[in-house]
């Protein structure tokens, strides 16, 4: 009896830390898998973020010896008129897009999400300039924006709203709004859709409620919709808003910065100062404040939209 | 009651009539660009008015292209290159981090996973400098390799998070089921769960081809031999007149060839674009 039953035990008391290393191995292999993801991750992300900041506080050339000057880059940015004048404009055309966008594809979600006839081909084709890439767009623009060979100057002159052909694209007051068209025309299917779901997350019999107490179209809108659809708008809101902040292709390929440098942003000018004039020290300063400002504005946007749960 | 239903069908009718028209207007610069590639070289400078060649059809156009630097089709291989391999890569690696995160638990694995997810956070154009950097030192700045590299990093936190939703999807008992048949490891995860996962690898894989095919920025710093030109990098070349005067045929080409991939992939492949991006936002 107990020389049967001793060898069980001593194999039950065995098996246990056997099962559990074992399981540990299992675990290990884990690691395995995300190894890959982990090392490209690690090598082209995390540490050029660090990096950034190292090299943001050097003198750093091109060729030749990078030279420590602490604070040095920071306090010239500080003075560097052409660094104010870049945040401005896209400051500025971060605003004037994200609102552009926003009267678009609003009606264009509140149409799209109710059930219609040729629903489903509006929505594809309003999202098509979506897949299309910006520096595409960009160069699809620039041609029909282009004074002789281009569509909208030719035609404005054939219709007679203008004596001659107009150069678009010479002019800061015609250029800017253009190129906000152009972006408008590739991003609203974007928002669009992104609008829709949260529409489409609303309860009907709420709205329904509302109708039955004698809430206007407009009142249902304000009072309902966009309450119910907060966490959706400021997702859109804060795509929207760090995509502009990060514009670069359109005024690069259609503009190059100009008419005199007016349309330079910020990405732009990281872009040449690293990489024209190999400042790339003052580059990285400069990108950190990029990255600043953009956190900034994310955590102000999320606690503009914040739900107000425990103030309610 | 009549004349009711009569006005909500004219309302029904107008909005489709004014749906039909803003499509029209989204439509139109595609159209355009598309029909006036296809106009004779004479007619290239003129004013697309109206778009269609009117003296007949013609390849003019993409002659000229071909004309510039490595030619035109050495430049869409290039971009096919680094677009093919970043699907690939950002596809494998991405299955591999997406099963590893949903079905081990290892130390650090929530680390490692916020890790990558913060990535997203930060703009890639922010460490463009560092990266210029770190390329040139692994010798692969000016290399489509270098490019690809980055590429696939860019695309891993969207498409890890994908595939780690897609497997959380799969139920646990078939893979105890096959365990018991004696599937295991790799085996196990191509033959039984790959099938099970694929809508997550086709949403992975449209957004990483859009996303190579189509990007400028770091193709415009990271490439500097003109034979590795991806196709947006040659077009702003084209349309900056490198190659002599500007040649707006060419141009419309260029785009003409940037585009169509993109257009035939969404279209072929909506659905999972879509539900990509939605689940995104739902996140």
């Amino acid at each position: 009896m107990s020389a049967t039953s001793l060898p069980t035990a001593a194999t039950a008391a065995a098996a246990k830390p056997k099962d559990r290393r074992r399981r540990k191995r299992r675990d290990l292999v884990g690691l395995l898998y995300v190894l890959p993801a982990m090392a490209l991750v690690v090598v082209f992300f995390v540490v050029p973020i660090g990096m950034t900041a190292w090299m943001s506080l050097h003198n750093w050339p091109l060729l030749g010896v990078p030279r420590f000057i602490g604070l040095g880059n920071y306090v010239r940015m500080w003075s560097d008129a052409g660094f104010w004048s870049s945040l401005r404009f896209t400051l500025l055309y971060t605003a004037v897009a994200t609102v552009a966008i926003f009267a678009v594809a609003f009606p264009l979600a509140l149409f799209v999400e109710r059930p219609r006839p040729l629903g489903a081909l509006f929505r594809t084709v309003f999202f098509l300039p979506v897949v299309v890439g910006f520096a595409t767009a960009s160069l699809l623009w620039v041609w029909l924006l282009n004074t002789d060979s281009g569509l909208f100057a030719p035609a404005f002159q054939a219709l007679g709203f203008t004596p001659q052909r107009v150069n678009i694209l010479g002019d800061f007051g015609t250029a800017f709004p253009a190129i906000v068209a152009m972006v408008v025309w590739k991003v609203a299917g974007f928002t669009m859709i992104l609008l829709m779901t949260g529409l489409q997350g609303i309860p009907g019999d709420v709205v329904e409620a509302a109708r039955i107490d004698h809430a206007g179209p407009l009142q249902r809108f304000r009072f309902i919709t966009l309450p119910l659809m907060r966490r959706t708008l400021g997702l859109a809101l804060i795509l929207c808003v760090t995509g502009s902040m990060l514009a670069f292709d359109q005024f690069y390929i259609m503009v190059a910065g100009g008419p005199r440098n007016q349309t330079v942003t910020a990405v732009y000018t990281i872009f040449n100062q690293s990489f024209v004039s190999f400042r790339l020290g003052y580059g990285s300063a400069l990108s950190i404040a990029l990255l600043a400002i953009l956190l900034v504005l994310s955590v102000g946007q999320l606690w503009l939209l914040r739900d107000r749960e425990d103030a309610r | 009651m009549r004349a009711t239903r009569g006005r909500a069908r004219l309302t029904a009718a107008l909005s489709t009539l004014v749906g039909l028209v803003v499509a029209a207007a989204f439509l139109a610069p595609i159209a355009w660009t598309v029909l006036s590639s296809f106009r004779p070289a004479a007619e290239a400078a003129q004013p697309p008015l109206p778009p269609w060649p009117t003296r007949g059809f013609s390849l003019d156009a993409y002659r000229t292209l071909d004309g510039f630097s490595g030619g035109l089709w050495l430049h869409a291989a290039d971009s096919g290159l680094v677009a093919g391999s970043t699907v690939v890569l950002s596809v494998v690696v991405s299955l591999f981090a997406g099963y590893g995160f949903s079905r081990y638990r290892f130390p650090l694995r929530n680390t490692c996973f916020v890790l990558v997810m913060t990535t997203m956070m930060v703009p890639f154009q922010s460490i463009l400098v560092p990266l210029f950097i770190l390329l040139t030192r692994m010798h692969l700045q000016n290399t489509l390799t270098g490019l690809t590299l980055v590429y696939v990093t860019l695309q891993l936190p969207f498409s890890i998070f994908m595939m780690r939703n897609a497997f959380d999807a799969v139920p646990r008992e078939i893979e105890e089921a096959a365990r018991i048949d004696g599937v295991r490891d790799l085996r196990l995860l191509v033959r039984v769960l790959l099938p099970l996962v694929m809508p997550g690898v086709a949403t992975v894989a449209i957004f990483a081809f859009l996303n190579s095919w189509n990007e400028f920025l770091a193709a415009l710093v990271f490439l500097s031999d003109e034979s590795k030109f991806t196709l947006p990098v040659l077009m702003t070349a084209v349309r900056a007149g490198r190659f002599g005067s500007i040649d707006w045929g060419a141009v419309q080409a260029g785009v003409t060839v940037m585009m169509v991939p993109c257009l035939v992939v969404f279209l072929a492949l909506q659905r999972f674009y879509i539900r990509g991006l939605t689940a995104g936002a739902v996140k």
